[in-house]
């Protein structure tokens, strides 16, 4: 027997030994990978010798990577990364990172090939939806949930439904993936998909490169989504054969499956976006920001720390300087990634226009460490999250949006566009 | 099981940041990370609250990141129930597995106010506002579930059941 299917279903009745399976259903699924980080791993290395483990499931299909406070910015934070180190010693985990072969998790595992199309791959971080941009089932869960599954290999979802967003039109300039799940998150609101797996789909996603895809994918989890997925296709296919380690298997949604909704958005109307504070879904046009002071632009993480994004926001910093009394910081979100941006040339823009260049690190993200902002501060990021306190003290503030707006805000001194430089 | 206590009362969407920041997540100890419980959303919290007192809070409670910080803090903070219309996915989950009761009740968010004394009783699923006297009712927690929060979370109630804990 045989029912049309979402690639969320698809994946998940694959890995649960079903022919079909249907939202709200409980199911038992294998993990091809389990990811856990310096904040969240400890806890979940803890309750594994609470609980009397000896053996891990699978040392190749654990990932824990101490990305969060790198390089380890107090004794805490060392000692954290420390039981992940001994723990990785113990059970030879194959992939443990830490110091200069570290990256932001979400940019490090698909750079790696670690994760592929197809995989269910559960992660302590709520980022872990990322590699729905690869056509995987990735969703986040606390450090308990990840402590069982290094035990058994296994976790128990319920089946969720299916949003689809059919995204149609010609993009405006410099307007990408960032702007696009922006403004979804804005029209949807932080909870509009809560406990919803989100499907990209039509002819904008169709031709977006795998960076602004992983990025789209990224924010899933900033409408309350558990997964957002992209249907494979040829960007896939060139982006992962080329670093798979091992095989995969490619699902696509079928045409007749069903969605508890699907929304369509004309992309031909919609302009840069810029989150207001406190939280993702306050986003506005560019055109409507007014005048916005900053005193920090901040250019990486998961959400946008890819080459890509660095290659946008070289290519408006180029010839430039970052406006007098403000500070920009570029962290390169892995260390291929920083050497690529060295090579391309861009690390000698973004010093000359007077940067602070970081390492691969999740930092001020989220106001752990290189960028905490000071009461009354306002900074812009292309990051993924502007909750109070988010990058520092709770009476700072933070705007959220794409690396050409980041860029172009820095040399202006304010929140505004590429369009304005010229 | 019931839970009666004093009612601190906070907004829509109270993130995992509002709830724990991550400046503080060099650590897990639960005592540290109670000090600093619900601090960015009321700096007074973590010294105002008495063990017992239930949090009441508008919808998407917990949204954000996937730290198990945030229940932790929480139940390490005294908090014994936090009732909300709806809970983000990921903490939903991790507040049971750290044995932390939280219940979804849209009129109990609307009506209850701060100050006011709630008995919740998790076997009706009732809640009742001892100041008001009014009785608005959310899902129960079911046997097995109250159990798993009486042994203090998922593992606890594991290694109780299988003899080893």
């Amino acid at each position: 027997m045989s029912r049309p299917m979402t690639i969320a279903e698809k994946i998940i009745a694959a890995h649960s030994g079903h022919d079909w399976v249907e939202p709200g259903q409980l199911v038992d699924v294998q993990l091809d990978m389990a990811l856990g980080n310096d904040i969240t791993a400890p806890i979940s290395i803890e309750i594994f010798k609470k609980a009397g483990a000896k053996k891990v499931f699978d040392r190749k299909k654990i990932a824990l990577v101490a990305d969060h406070f790198t390089p380890n910015k107090d004794i805490k934070s060392a000692e954290q990364v420390r039981m992940l180190r001994e723990f990785s010693q113990e059970h030879a985990i194959l992939h443990f990172y830490e110091g200069g072969q570290v990256g932001v998790e979400h940019c490090l595992l698909p750079e790696k090939g670690i994760v592929l199309p197809g995989d269910v791959v559960i992660g302590a971080d709520s980022h872990t939806c990322t590699y729905g941009a690869l056509g995987a089932f990735a969703t986040g869960v606390g450090s308990t949930d990840l402590a069982a599954a290094m035990i058994t290999g296994r976790t128990w979802f319920k089946v969720p439904e299916s949003i689809k967003i059919v995204y149609k039109g010609e993009l405006q300039p410099w307007v990408g993936g960032k702007d696009l799940i922006l403004y979804t998150i804005g029209d949807m609101g932080v909870d509009g998909a809560l406990y919803m797996a989100m499907e990209f789909t039509g002819p904008v996603i169709e031709s977006l490169p795998m960076a602004d895809r992983f990025t789209m994918s990224n924010m899933a989890i900033e409408a309350g989504g558990k997964a957002g997925l992209i249907n494979p296709d040829t960007i896939t296919e060139e982006y992962v054969s080329k670093r798979a380690g091992r095989s995969y298997q490619v699902f696509r949604s079928d045409e007749d499956a069903g969605y508890a909704r699907v929304i369509e958005y004309d992309c031909s109307a919609i302009e840069p976006q810029i989150a207001f504070p406190h939280l993702p879904e306050n986003t506005v046009g560019i055109s409507e920001v007014g005048t916005v002071e900053l005193d920090q632009v901040v250019i990486g993480s998961c959400t946008n720390g890819r080459i890509e994004d660095l290659a946008v926001a070289a290519g408006i910093l180029q010839g430039k300087t970052v406006a007098e009394g403000l500070r920009l910081i570029v962290l390169p979100a892995t260390p291929a990634i920083w050497a690529e941006a060295l090579e391309k040339g861009f690390l000698k823009i973004f010093s000359d226009a007077g940067a602070v260049i970081g390492p691969p690190t999740c930092g001020p993200c989220l106001g752990g460490h290189m960028g905490v902002l000071a009461k009354g501060e306002k900074a812009l990021s292309t990051t993924n999250r502007n909750f109070v306190g988010r990058m520092g003290h709770p009476e700072s503030e933070l705007y959220l949006a794409s690396p050409a707006i980041a860029a172009a805000s820095a040399v202006l001194g304010r929140i505004g566009s590429p369009g304005e430089l010229e | 099981m019931k839970i009666r206590g004093k009612v601190w009362k906070f907004g829509e969407n109270i993130d995992t940041d509002a709830i724990i920041p991550a400046r503080y997540l060099n650590t897990s100890d639960p005592q540290e990370l109670a000090r600093h419980c619900m601090e960015d959303a009321d700096q007074e919290f973590p010294d105002k609250v008495s063990p017992g007192d239930i949090i009441v809070a508008g919808k998407n409670f917990g949204c954000g990141s996937s730290r198990e910080h945030a229940p932790i803090a929480l139940k390490a903070a005294g908090v014994a129930c936090v009732i909300a219309p709806s809970f983000a996915r990921i903490f939903y989950r991790n507040a049971f597995n750290m044995g932390l009761p939280i219940f979804e009740c849209e009129e109990a968010a609307r009506q209850i106010q701060e100050g006011h004394e709630v008995e919740v009783d998790a076997d009706s699923g009732i809640i009742r506002d001892l100041t008001t006297g009014k009785e608005m009712k959310a899902q129960p927690i079911p046997p097995f579930m109250q159990e798993l929060i009486a042994d203090g979370g998922l593992i606890a109630h594991i290694l109780k059941k299988s003899g080893s804990g």
